[in-house]
């Protein structure tokens, strides 16, 4: 059902954790649909120098989280605001149909995440300026 | 060292080697039509009517209300469907519970599209439900109650003789779904006061695709399946020889063993829920403490997911289930879950582990070990653990 790609990220899931003092945090999704993505991250001179998550949630979740963290560090913000699920779902190799609502949420928990620390900053991101979560649907 | 290890068998049940070998002869060399007047025919009958008697006798029926049918959810929807369409003259309300299988529930919302009203009964904490509930809800119009024996994924064990005697002090049809206490918990259907009772061969070391459905004689219910004169003209189709071979080798098996499989199931069951107890902290046991099936395990496991925990617990060898929304294809928890009343966060987190006959005290022993360090890796990553 999960392409190798996503079963080696859910099993040796990269950057687990928290930073502390994170320049951005951003929590989406909600307990009672079984899926919570925190995503932490360090920014200097406008690059993702680490990013970290903590997830809830099942195998995709938590592969997108993991994948998701990789693929922005070290990219400026401006590419990180471009990154759509789509990115996500690609470098997973592909998520079953029901599971591609888990790349939305690793997508706008970086955005949340970048606005948070916007908002720290008193900063305007370029392509944020219309950003709204998403409703959260399986 | 990794194993191989299943605990999954609510789910279904290997074909134990004796039941295998029992139904061989079927496909290969007594291969009859069970209809046809020659020799194969009248082979294939004594069969089918051996298996029969072996049913019966299991339950304490009589031969001629057993009922062979592809299963348990053919058996189901023919009792809801049947006894409703029957009785569709002397009333349109059937009473039910919220925990009961799909092929129960589905059934019944399939007939409250063709005018008849439901009762879905609630459930307390640990899945029981309530005598009052039932005797309050019981109309005038009442034709059916239709409650099942043990609950499939909590294990809870219904009180299904008093029900028994609320269905019959009112003259109301009286259906249990017995697919899980069947070769667990010895059935007989006069101290039960049922008129109807589903059971199933995949889940008592039997082949799949083949169930029977218990009529009470005299009951009045509609036939299922339209065609043949076969299984007394209520249920067509060439009789599933090999199948039912297997079936009432495997009932006969299970009877013999009964108070043996139990003990062994419950004392290995005791076990694994007194480890993960104690092992593991914020967990919650689903299910009721000491009314329960003698192979359930069913726990949530807090701040953590369950089809997560699935996955890990395969990656070790070990298959078991879950009732979190991501296994179930939903965006909710499973219903079962949801009438226990528990939060959805909590809901998510549930694994059921099954314990059946070719389950050994190492299994147990190495899924609890597995299993401690699985929750513990998943809590690392969990936001929601502190």
């Amino acid at each position: 059902m999960y392409s190798e790609k996503v079963m080696d990220h859910f099993m040796n899931p990269r950057n687990v954790g928290e930073i502390e003092n994170a320049d951005g945090v951003g929590e989406v999704g909600n307990p009672q649909c079984g899926d919570i993505m925190k995503i932490f991250l360090k920014i200097e001179n406008d690059i993702i120098v680490d990013a970290k998550f903590k997830t809830f949630g099942c195998g995709s979740a938590i592969a997108s989280s993991s994948m998701a963290t990789e693929l922005i560090k070290g990219k400026s913000i401006d590419e990180v605001v471009s990154l759509t699920n789509r990115a996500v779902v690609e470098a997973l190799d592909g998520l079953p149909p029901k599971k591609v609502h888990c790349s939305v949420l690793a997508e706008d928990a970086i955005k949340v995440a970048l606005m948070d620390y916007a908002k720290k900053n008193n900063l305007n991101i370029k392509g944020l300026e219309n950003f709204k979560v998403r409703d959260h649907e399986h | 060292m990794k194993k191989n290890v299943y605990l999954d068998y609510s789910a279904t049940t290997p074909v134990k080697k004796e039941v295998f070998e029992a139904m061989v002869p079927f496909y290969t060399e007594n291969f009859g039509n069970a209809s046809s007047i020659y020799r194969y025919g009248r082979e294939a009958k004594a069969v089918v009517e051996n298996s029969r008697e072996i049913i019966a006798e299991t339950i304490n029926a009589e031969t001629n209300e057993i009922y062979f049918c592809a299963g348990g959810s053919e058996a189901d929807n023919w009792a809801l469907k049947g006894i409703a369409e029957a009785n569709a003259k002397k009333g349109r309300h059937i009473i039910t519970s919220k925990i009961e299988h799909h092929a129960v529930l589905h059934s019944c919302k399939y007939l409250e599209t063709r005018g008849f009203e439901v009762t879905y009964l609630d459930v307390d904490e640990y899945g029981m439900i309530d005598l009052e509930d039932i005797k309050n809800a019981i109309r005038n119009d009442t034709i059916l109650i239709s409650i099942m024996y043990v609950n499939n994924e909590i294990g809870t064990v219904q009180p299904i003789a008093e029900i028994g005697k609320i269905a019959k002090g009112n003259g109301i049809y009286f259906h249990t779904d017995a697919v899980q206490s069947y070769g667990h918990i010895k059935l007989d259907v006069k101290k039960l006061g049922v008129d109807l009772m589903t059971v199933s061969s995949h889940k008592i070391y039997g082949p799949k695709g083949v169930g029977a459905l218990y009529i009470r004689k005299g009951t009045k219910i509609n036939q299922f399946i339209h065609g043949g004169a076969q299984e007394r003209n209520m249920r067509a189709g060439t009789e599933n020889l090999a199948a039912i071979a297997g079936f009432g080798k495997a009932a006969s098996i299970a009877d013999e063993t009964l108070y043996e499989h139990r003990s062994r199931l419950i004392s290995l069951r005791d076990k694994m829920i007194k480890d993960i107890s104690r092992r593991i902290s914020h967990v919650k046991l689903n299910g009721h403490p000491s009314e329960r099936h003698p192979g359930n395990v069913n726990f949530c496991f807090e701040f953590i997911e369950g089809e997560s925990l699935l996955l890990l617990l395969d990656n070790q060898g070990i298959s078991a289930s879950s009732g979190s929304a991501c296994t179930s294809g939903s965006l909710d928890p499973s219903h079962v879950l949801m009438a226990l009343g528990l939060p959805h966060e909590i809901a998510h987190g549930s694994l059921r582990l099954t314990i059946g006959d070719f389950t050994t005290e190492e299994d147990v022993d190495y899924t609890v070990e597995k299993l401690v360090g699985i929750v513990e890796k998943l809590r690392e990553i969990s936001p929601l653990h502190q």
